[in-house]
């Protein structure tokens, strides 16, 4: 294992901002992994240094091909995460809205310019990336519908689902879409969670990438066997929308079978604790995503089902 | 006559309303035209209050000269401009990232297809900005290359100073001005002045041109004032210059200054060492329309915008 800084950012006040990835493997550019752009993702970051861990063993045990490199940079935006904010401290920008990046442009731009000139030329790229939305997600690997994915490389994290995302006009500054853009097979990997760490979701994350890298020969170990995911489009999702603000009480989380009609939430009250709305299953299937905060105002998105 | 085009329930006791004012003639007007004037997309951007206020104040006092009807919008993300927030403070997002919105999307989606809905079919819109907190900008219109054949008459009528026609990056197309051009509403983005103050004079120069174009499309029967001449110009001629390392931004020259390529526009200066990091200087000869006004700069700061002289 190598350690590397990729780059630094000179900041007024504070210490520069050191971007440091951690190699494994030969020169060859066969994965990158990316963790946390933004402040608040620290279940990202841990999934990468859990992964590293798991690598330096590897390494160690001479169990990583020496056809491969594999590269993982667990944390870009510390400068944002030590002060306790979700985007580019100062302007509030989104790293992951700045790609690919211009290094003659405003920090954040030059941020992800510096960073996606050492990761694109990569043959493979993983993010373990975190949604707008806050809540909870069954694990699943999300591939953006460029006409450049391919489908196999996602299956081959052996993740029950792979949802597969038209891109919107905002999502054609994030890394995933430019690294496939760029010719680098690009899947994001969610957890269950951002801001806080579920270690049995890191660890399915890293599992998920073992069986990836065994898959492709960059890892020794012959990859574990798993069930054919279910790929869905993202508009195949069924929204289930808030009818009332108030007090959210969950009745089932991701991974739970609801009936039609079933209650998946109440919604109560601030004042009398009384409820004053339900949230209904529009229709049987597997809860996919829900909302987890305890309050929540109207029209919010409270769960997704599959 | 106030009117609310959205309204949605937080968690505790309180709506998230956006609401409009629509003045009519008072008499009717058959097929009248209709304009809308919105502000307030982003929470810390407050030059448009005041044009949005002396407009109603002016039309509270003078509706016998009204034609048509006028909808002025002050505060598209209310909770934003309450908070002192650029974004939306329920989920961080930049307003103006989101629309068209949709139906049965979250809240912030669900709010931006709703103004949309309310602002379609108006004959123009103007959507007033200022800048951001970092940046000073001469008042200006910006207008996308591919509208640029209807809108810039129409912004001419604005009395800004500059009309700057850009090539439109991919991400704009989220913006509401793109989304009511692309659906066949005009609509033109007025940006002055910096963010979280207002610029009195400046809102006077836009009040001036609301009324003129207002004049332009019958909705107006009052008397106009003549509108300044704007300079007209692509991307081709914006010059960009933007720091190179971290640190204090001391200007050395005033906004709107007529500039040299090559003259210094300022230093970046270290409070600890007494060291001069970097003296920034003109990219190009022209017009100093954009100039840095928060001082704290980083590697990549825009410190200023230059418009080009004309060969």
């Amino acid at each position: 294992m190598k350690k590397q800084v990729l780059f630094q950012v000179e900041t007024p006040y504070r210490e520069a901002l050191d971007v440091t990835a951690y190699q494994f493997g030969g020169e060859e550019k066969s994965v990158a992994v990316v963790g946390a752009l933004r402040g608040n993702e620290i279940q990202q970051m841990y999934t990468c240094a859990l992964l590293i861990r798991t690598l330096k063993r590897l390494e160690e045990e001479h169990r990583l091909s020496s056809a491969c490199g594999i590269l993982v940079v667990p944390c870009v935006n510390h400068f944002s995460m030590n002060i306790g904010r979700r985007f580019w401290a100062v302007d509030n920008t989104d790293i992951n809205r700045m790609f690919p990046g211009y290094s003659g442009g405003e920090t954040t731009q030059r941020i992800a310019a510096s960073l996606f000139e050492v990761i694109s030329p990569y043959q493979y790229g993983i993010q373990f990336a975190s949604f707008y939305l806050p809540g909870d997600f069954l694990p699943h690997c999300r591939m953006m519908d460029t006409g450049y994915q391919n489908l196999q490389d996602a299956a081959d994290f052996g993740l029950p689902y792979i949802i597969l995302r038209k891109p919107q006009p905002y999502d054609t500054t994030t890394l995933n879409y430019n690294w496939q853009i760029w010719n680098t097979s690009a899947v994001s990997l969610y957890t269950k969670e951002t801001d806080c760490v579920d270690e049995a979701t890191a660890l399915q994350a890293v599992n998920a990438t073992l069986r990836f890298l065994s898959k492709r020969g960059f890892l020794l170990d012959p990859p574990t066997e798993c069930a054919l995911p279910n790929i869905v489009q993202e508009e195949q999702l069924i929204t289930v929308l808030s009818q009332a603000g108030g007090i959210f009480v969950r009745k089932h989380v991701p991974g739970d079978q609801v009936a039609r009609g079933e209650v998946l939430a109440e919604v109560l009250d601030t004042g009398t604790a009384e409820i004053k709305s339900q949230v209904l299953a529009p229709a049987g299937g597997q809860v996919f995503f829900s909302h987890k905060a305890q309050l929540i105002g109207e029209h919010e998105v409270a769960f997704r089902l599959i | 006559m106030l009117e609310t085009i959205v309204s949605v329930q937080l968690p505790v006791g309180e709506h998230l309303m956006i609401q409009k004012n629509r003045f009519t003639p008072l008499t009717s007007i058959p097929a009248c035209k209709r304009i809308c004037v919105v502000t307030g997309i982003h929470g810390d951007e407050l030059e448009g209050q005041y044009t949005a206020w002396k407009l109603a104040a002016i039309l509270n006092q003078h509706q016998e000269q009204l034609r048509g009807i006028v909808d002025i919008y002050p505060a598209l993300n209310p909770l934003g401009i309450n908070s002192i927030c650029r974004g939306i403070p329920l989920c961080d997002l930049d307003m103006n990232r989101i629309f068209p919105g949709h139906s049965d999307g979250p809240v912030s989606e669900f709010v931006a297809h709703q103004i949309i809905k309310d602002l379609s079919g108006a004959d123009v819109c103007v959507d007033i900005h200022a800048s951001n907190i970092f940046l000073r900008e001469l008042p200006q219109v910006r207008v996308s290359q591919e509208m640029a054949d209807t809108l810039v008459p129409l912004a001419g009528y604005l009395n800004m100073d500059f009309i700057w026609i850009n090539a439109s990056a991919t991400v704009l197309e989220s913006t509401l001005a793109h989304s009511l051009n692309s659906t066949g509403t005009p609509t033109l983005v007025v940006e002055m002045g910096v963010g979280m103050r207002i610029t009195q004079s400046y809102g006077d120069q836009l009040l001036d041109g609301i009324f003129s174009l207002m004049a332009h499309l019958g909705i107006w029967a009052g008397e106009v004032p003549d509108v300044r001449t704007p300079i007209i110009s692509t991307d081709g001629n914006v010059s960009f210059a933007n720091a190179n390392t971290s640190g204090i931004f001391l200007p050395t020259v005033s906004h709107l200054a007529q500039v040299q390529k090559g003259d210094p526009l300022g230093l970046v200066v270290n409070p600890l060492t007494g060291e001069t990091c970097e003296t920034v200087f003109s990219p190009a000869s022209g017009l100093l329309f954009t100039l840095r006004e928060y001082p704290v700069v980083y590697n990549g700061s825009l410190i200023a915008r230059v418009l080009g002289d004309t060969p």
